[in-house]
């Protein structure tokens, strides 16, 4: 017999209850139940970062979570990171000049994953981006366009925050 | 990935007498038990979840000690300022180990209890023989696939190698785990496989990872990580070593030193040979290397993993030229 369990997750600012069995990743519940593919299933297996989305702000792999584990957090996968209006993130947008994804399955990971990155303050030089990115492959190869799309989100972001300090 | 019912453990007592059932498995961060579920390795009819239990992820340093709740996230632990300052090694060997996501997700607690990458022991469908998973199976790693299996403190029943880097550097520091009723060094809570590779660890049944402590000392405080791999980033070491120095007030002949290998060993391994061989002499590049050959007594190689045996002195050697100046 299936045992279900309730959950009620907070998933972009809104919250959802769905009945789940509790092996359920957070990663499936997003898919299979709330029809939020954004975020991609790659290895399934905590390898590839495909799945990144951020608990609490901060970014972990929705594959090895469970959607029950994640009940009175704050989740936010891909679709959550655009404003209201429509208006792309920053890295969204340095992604799409920088060219920074072929076949773009593992975008939204990289997104995620950056994003998070940035506001850690690990994307201060090419470097620490390679390192602190390294959790987000990429068969395609597109790593150099990746890091040039996160190092130009990060000045981006700091100068926004230096002319917020400024006025 | 079997189904199974979930608890969430709202206290430790909670959870220690939860997981005494039998089928029941302690679920933290979830980055190695949710992965061999679905590998098949791991089957737990009941996962007591502790992530929720709030009060166990402190991190806090004074100046005798570092004491650090189990649910402590290895990124928190890893970017502490006072962790940092005190205990390079331990910071370095948190962050350079996995990626930033699992970072942030794995405990302290569940960073010790990490089960090896075995290939042969992950994959029960393929390799039905394995004594860490089937007590008396067999070992399907010897005289398979072994580049990356143990050199040191290994036995006919298994060479798979212990992942973890942060337990090596504790391992070099004297830290010790506190599991509830009582406290164990960390070097003694791990055990070499013998003929019974699927014990891993002292703990017992009813007892649970409160957190660790770490002694300050001055070789601590001086100290590095050095993980040597096949890629520059999200790997397991193929060698590394947590080491640590203290200089007699000349600058230059070592009063203590602290030397410990990961990637080599089925356990964290200690290299107390090294330390002694060093501790009143004048750090020089002969007395490293002539030091840190002795790591490898005993090394036994099965086949594609003999280069360990050459690597690891060299990783040794590499770490304290570093630590003492002359790197």
């Amino acid at each position: 017999m299936t045992r279900t369990i309730h959950v009620t997750l907070d998933i972009n600012g809104e919250m959802h209850s769905l009945d789940v069995e509790p092996r359920v990743t957070l990663l499936d519940a997003l898919r299979d139940h709330l029809e939020l593919t954004g975020t991609k299933k790659g290895c399934d297996q905590g390898q590839c970062g495909a799945c990144t989305c951020h608990v609490d702000g901060q970014r972990v792999l929705s594959c090895l979570t469970l959607a029950a584990q994640v009940e009175g957090r704050q989740v936010t996968t891909i679709e959550g990171i655009a404003d209201d209006d429509g208006t792309l993130h920053a890295v969204q947008r340095a992604f799409l000049e920088h060219d920074a994804f072929q076949c773009g399955y593992c975008t939204p990971g990289q997104i995620m994953s950056a994003v998070a990155c940035i506001r850690e303050g690990h994307a201060g030089s090419d470097a620490e981006i390679r390192e602190y990115m390294s959790g987000n492959l990429c068969r395609c190869g597109a790593y150099n366009s990746i890091v040039a799309a996160v190092r130009e989100a990060a000045e981006l972001t700091a100068g926004v925050r230096q002319k917020a300090e400024a006025a | 990935m079997r189904d199974f019912s979930y608890t969430r453990a709202s206290s430790t007592e909670d959870a220690r007498k939860a997981a005494l059932e039998a089928g029941a498995m302690i679920l933290a961060g979830g980055t190695t038990l949710l992965d061999l579920a679905k590998c098949g390795v791991a089957e737990p009819d009941q996962l007591i979840d502790i992530s929720h239990i709030r009060g166990l992820d402190g991190i806090a340093v004074d100046d005798r000690a570092a004491t650090i709740g189990a649910l402590a996230k290895m990124s928190a632990v890893a970017d502490h300022p006072e962790i940092l300052s005190a205990f390079p090694a331990v910071s370095q060997s948190l962050s350079l180990a996995a990626s930033q996501q699992l970072r942030n997700m794995a405990t302290i607690g569940g960073n010790l209890l990490q089960r090896t990458r075995c290939p042969y022991f992950r994959d029960p469908s393929t390799f039905p023989a394995c004594n860490k998973r089937e007590p008396g199976s067999g070992c399907s790693a010897i005289g398979g696939v072994t580049r990356n299996h143990a050199v040191l403190g290994t036995s006919e029943y298994c060479i798979a190698t212990y992942p973890g880097d942060l337990a090596v550097a504790l391992v070099a520091f004297d830290a010790e785990v506190n599991l509830g009723t009582r406290t164990v060094s960390v070097e003694d809570f791990f055990l070499a496989p013998g003929d019974t590779p699927e014990k891993e660890t002292v703990i017992a049944p009813g007892e649970m990872i409160m957190g660790i402590s770490i002694p300050v000392s001055p070789a601590a405080r001086h100290s590095t990580y050095l993980k040597v791999r096949d890629r520059q980033s999200y790997e397991f070491a193929a060698a590394s070593a947590a080491v640590g120095l203290e200089f007699e007030t000349d600058g230059k002949t070592v009063r203590g030193v602290r030397v410990a290998l990961g990637g080599v060993a089925t356990r964290p391994w200690r290299a107390r040979a090294v330390e002694q061989a060093l501790v009143g002499k004048v750090l020089t590049e002969e007395a490293i290397a002539s030091a840190a050959a002795l790591a490898m007594e005993g090394a036994v190689a099965h086949g594609a993993n003999r280069y360990k045996i050459e690597l690891a002195p060299r990783v040794i050697a590499r770490a304290l030229q570093t630590v003492g100046g002359l790197a």
